[in-house]
């Protein structure tokens, strides 16, 4: 704004004082511009390239020769990337619906005045902050075939052939799915205990009055209200199974016989062991528009329940 | 009635005991493995949880086959650069967001709520080739600069800006009169009063930075330069099988976050319980 002279006399002597630290407008863009150039870097620019990547074909020692779309061509003819969709979507169409029962069921059983609850609530969680990577080794032994706990304790009860999980082309990809279960339930029984705060105790009493069991009111009141919070452990879950990656590597590495090669899995090989870039990027692309989709349909959600806040 | 109000209870009780055993029995497998014998562990037995006997071995081995002591450095590093740096740029932009207006601040909020909307792995083949062309394979910069940049960061911002809207503005306007530049207030206001933000922010941060795994692996062959996670990896490929070892690097990967976790574990609950979201 400008001032006359006279305008600034008025003003008290603190006021007058006009320092460029002082302008909203050049203050506001200088805080915001370390963050806003590393991320048109390495993101926005990064996503350009990547593009154009992926209209190349490029192994890194000999310079990127350009071929147009002849890699997503070349994708829908390649029976290795239907089998690795198909195996992303067997880790999606199992562990969204097992993940979502297992987080409401303990979300459900601990929501009540219970001794002990910090203690169960951070054991259930427990498992997510360690990394897969370190607590996929140790899983690699709980499903030894020979020695390891599971198959130990299933000989114990009698079980004469147990499965060799991970070595085994059936139970391979189950064995995966029980383990990222094992790590991500805790996580979202946490989503589900915020969704189950907001479900007012009228309601309950009320159900009570009426003579509900306490089936009826989980039935009747619990889980349909908690359904907004079901809707985005959905999508979570749903983003979180396409990109199943680090338990893959540290445990099977794909294999048995490509039965647990994940997209991102095969993203990762096809670049960084194959050294083909161009095409790897086509397959991250097709990755990237499911999450997209997936993703809009998370905020555009979010926004609309809690409009307000945002 | 009341009969049946017990029984249920003690069941109820029984059930949860029981997963928890289960969530929990990876870790005490793998930490009291770490300090058997081979010929223990291999017995098979996963209820023989006590070493017999109390062996360092496979903590020695591990550190003499492979420089263990540099991961855990170079992962500690890590995980205290990254998260500094992004969250005194993250802290700022926030600021920026929540209390100066100016011209265009939706339109780059937006942008920066796409990068929220960014699978990592999109940007992972042109940030190697990037890293590449600027001769940082190898060297610690690629760790570092591009890590501060990830999604955590928006999310972060956003995390950040929700929790200095509610500090007063009354704080700001004083510091105004006074005198104080708008760094001033974001240095002097703003970052005093948002500490407890920050602590979840840093927490939440450091566990995020200690267990990235994919980036680091891409771009870090070197391996006295290498994080642990890699490292653990590393060792998995270059010995055949060998449990007691891997059980020592498991723990050593493993342990120092039981012990975050259960110091500041208010945090992550409270985050969660707060945002709906984590900080990954």
């Amino acid at each position: 704004m400008q001032h006359t002279a006279s305008e600034r006399a008025k003003r008290p002597r603190v006021l007058r004082r006009q320092r460029w630290g002082d302008n909203e407008t050049l203050m506001g863009w200088l805080f915001i511009l370390p963050v806003l150039a590393g991320v048109a870097v390495f993101t926005y620019g990064a996503l350009v390239y990547s593009f154009f990547i992926s209209l190349t074909d490029w192994d890194l020692l000999t310079p990127a020769k350009w071929t147009g779309f002849s890699n997503y061509g070349m994708l829908l003819r390649d029976e290795e990337f239907y089998q690795t969709f198909g195996n992303t979507l067997f880790f999606v169409v199992t562990m969204v619906p097992i993940g979502i029962v297992s987080a409401m069921t303990l979300a459900i059983l601990i929501h009540r005045p219970l001794k002990g609850a910090g203690f169960f609530r951070a054991s259930y969680y427990l498992p997510h902050i360690t990394s897969t990577i370190a607590i996929g080794v140790v899983w690699l032994w709980i499903f030894n075939p020979d020695i390891g706990s599971i198959n130990t304790v299933l000989s114990y009860i009698g079980i004469d052939n147990p499965p060799r999980w991970l070595e085994s082309t059936f139970w391979a990809k189950p064995a995966l799915v029980l383990m990222r279960i094992w790590q991500i339930s805790g996580y979202y029984m946490i989503l589900y205990l915020a969704g189950l705060q907001t479900i007012p105790d009228e309601l309950y009493e009320a159900a009570s009055i009426d003579g509900a069991s306490p089936w009826q009111k989980t039935r009747y009141i619990t889980v349909p209200l908690l359904a907004n919070t079901t809707f985005i452990v959905t999508v979570l879950l749903m983003i979180e199974s396409f990109n199943i990656f680090e338990a893959i590597l540290a445990m099977t590495k794909g294999g048995p016989g490509g039965t647990t090669n994940s997209l991102l899995y095969y993203i990762y090989t096809e670049a960084f062991q194959s050294y083909r870039m161009g095409y790897a990027s086509a397959l991250a692309w097709v990755l990237f528009f499911i999450l997209f989709v997936l993703t809009l349909i998370q905020f555009w959600h979010r926004r609309k329940s809690e409009g307000a806040r945002m | 009635m009341k009969l049946r109000g017990t029984i249920s209870r003690i069941i109820l009780y029984a059930g949860l005991t029981a997963i928890a055993v289960l969530m929990i029995y990876p870790f005490v497998w793998a930490i009291t493995a770490s300090f058997k014998t081979n010929a223990q562990i291999f017995n098979g037995n996963p209820f023989d949880l006590l070493p017999r006997p109390f062996t360092f071995d496979n903590y020695v081995q591990v550190w003499t086959v492979l420089p263990f002591y540099r991961f855990l450095l170079n992962s500690l590093m890590l995980s205290i650069i990254v998260p500094f740096c992004n969250i005194a740029l993250s802290s700022l932009a926030a600021y920026s967001f929540a209390r100066l207006r100016f011209k265009g601040r939706d339109a780059v909020f937006l942008i920066l709520l796409g990068v929220m909307m960014m699978p990592g792995h999109i940007t992972l083949i042109p940030n190697y080739s990037l890293m590449r062309m600027l001769g940082w394979i190898n060297e610690y910069q690629a760790l570092i600069v591009p890590s501060i940049f990830g999604a955590s960061l928006v999310f972060n911002i956003f995390f950040m800006r929700q929790y200095y809207l509610a500090i007063p503005r009354d704080l700001d306007e004083a510091a105004i009169m006074d005198g104080c530049s708008r760094f001033g207030i974001w240095r002097r206001i703003i970052l005093p009063n948002a500490k407890p933000a920050l602590a979840t922010i840093a927490i939440l941060s450091f566990v995020g930075e200690w267990n990235s795994f994919l980036w680091p692996l891409v771009v870090m062959n070197d391996y006295w330069k290498m994080p642990i996670q890699v490292g653990i990896t590393y060792l998995q490929s270059n010995t055949n099988n060998d449990w007691g070892m891997l059980m020592a690097a498991a723990s050593m990967s493993i342990l120092p976050l039981i012990i975050i976790f259960l110091v500041f574990q208010r945090h992550f609950i409270k985050s969660m319980l707060t945002s709906g979201l984590s900080g990954k």
